[in-house]
């Protein structure tokens, strides 16, 4: 646990030019908080490269070094080894990737990096589509949603997006890594608990944060922490760790709200109806039963 | 609060030969402020604020200060968003038009 009184009042995240409201600036600020000033940090192209390093403006205050779409981990094990090499003392290696910089693009890099067993903490901040380019469906965009590249339209009853969101945190669970955990805006004391968790971990840690986006969701800026909650009240967001060889469910809600109720609040489910909010019920309901049976259940370990 | 400043004798490169000559450049520089993004502007009332760093978390640029007696906002990078006035537990942020205030 981090107790929030004693995170530093410095910003090493200052001055970017995200969309206002976005849940990424929040995200990789509270990380570089808790890792601190020796952060070695390493991004791909993403919405965060874009609104950071614009030339002359540089709103990370660590040293950081934008990576090939494709090779964040590869990036990172780069670092570690250095870090290695220099023999040098308590420092993060630490990688920031949207969810078409992970899942997608780099998935490979990711998956070679962790298998390494490098000291390195990549975090995911999911978006659930490729923002920064204007909004094309990833592999983590969810079932429904309505992008640039799976629009939705009343012409051949196009639903937007017509395939589920994948599970990123079982890909990686399945490297049988040190630390792997879900976290959401939502419930910032949780993330931040998990991060400094990844910090102190002794090998490679990965973190997949559920990171609303205004602009490409299409809600009013000033929604977007009520958004991430939404989405862990209804359960199509789960808050999850893996360590010492199992798996454990942060929360689980008493009972979950209807979908409809998180759908509805945002422009790119606009277009769904009853029958897709049912599609997603059930897909969602078969995903929990399978959480329930394989994964220790909330409240045996205090998150 | 600790933060970056703004840089205001940044002089841009006037010819290619006074580009900087590789792919490193410093960390933490800032040339220009966010401030001009901002429709409406958040207005703290500090009689109500009971300093539960709610707002100073969630703030996705960070733009509370909270090092003063009173929590305070940094206008020249707020972009008005709004999260902060949201997520209030005790309602003391409001938003303001941007240029109410002008006759």
């Amino acid at each position: 646990m981090v107790n929030v009184r004693d995170l530093p009042e410095r910003e090493l995240l200052y001055g970017h030019k995200a969309c206002p409201g976005c849940a990424a600036g929040t995200v990789a600020r509270l990380i570089l908080k808790v890792t601190g000033e020796r952060t070695f940090l390493a991004y791909p192209a993403s919405c965060l490269s874009t609104v950071t390093s614009i030339y002359p403006q540089m709103a990370f205050a660590v040293p950081s070094f934008t990576a090939p779409f494709a090779a964040t981990g590869a990036v990172l094990s780069g670092m570690a080894a250095a870090v290695k090499a220099k023999k040098m003392q308590d420092v993060t290696v630490l990688g920031i990737a949207g969810d078409g910089g992970t899942a997608d693009i780099g998935l490979q890099a990711v998956s070679g990096a962790v298998e390494r067993g490098d000291r390195i903490l990549y975090v995911c901040y999911d978006n659930e589509a490729y923002m920064n380019t204007g909004i094309q469906r990833s592999s983590l965009t969810p079932y429904g949603a309505a992008t640039t590249t799976s629009p939705a339209g009343k012409a051949g009853g196009a639903i937007g997006e017509k395939k589920f969101k994948k599970n990123l945190f079982e890909i990686m669970v399945a490297h049988r890594i040190p630390y792997c955990a879900t976290a959401s805006v939502a419930n910032i004391a949780d993330l931040l608990g998990k991060v400094a968790k990844a910090k102190d971990t002794d090998g490679p840690s990965f973190l997949h944060i559920h990171a609303p986006c205004p602009t490409g969701w299409g809600f009013a800026a000033e929604r977007t922490m009520e958004i991430a909650r939404l989405a862990v009240e209804s359960g199509l967001w789960f808050l999850a760790e893996y360590q010492d060889g199992r798996v454990t469910l942060n929360y689980r809600p008493k009972e979950f709200i209807p979908v409809r109720e998180y759908l509805k609040t945002q422009k790119r489910f606009r277009h769904l109806g009853p029958a897709e909010w049912n599609v997603i019920e059930e897909q969602r309901d078969r995903e929990w039963a399978v959480i329930s049976g394989r994964w220790e259940p909330a409240g045996r370990e205090k998150a | 609060m600790q933060k970056p400043s703004i840089n205001h004798s940044f002089q841009y490169p006037g010819s290619i030969g006074e580009m900087p000559s590789g792919p490193c450049a410093d960390a933490g520089v800032l040339v220009e402020a966010n401030a001009g993004w901002r429709v409406f502007r958040p207005v703290l009332d500090a009689a109500k604020c009971v300093k539960c760093l709610k707002c100073w978390l969630i703030c996705p640029d960070g733009a509370i200060d909270r090092s003063g007696k009173d929590y305070a906002i940094d206008y020249a990078f707020c972009k008005g968003c709004g999260i902060c006035a949201y997520e209030c537990p005790t309602k003391s942020i409001r938003m303001e038009k941007e240029g109410d205030d002008v006759e």
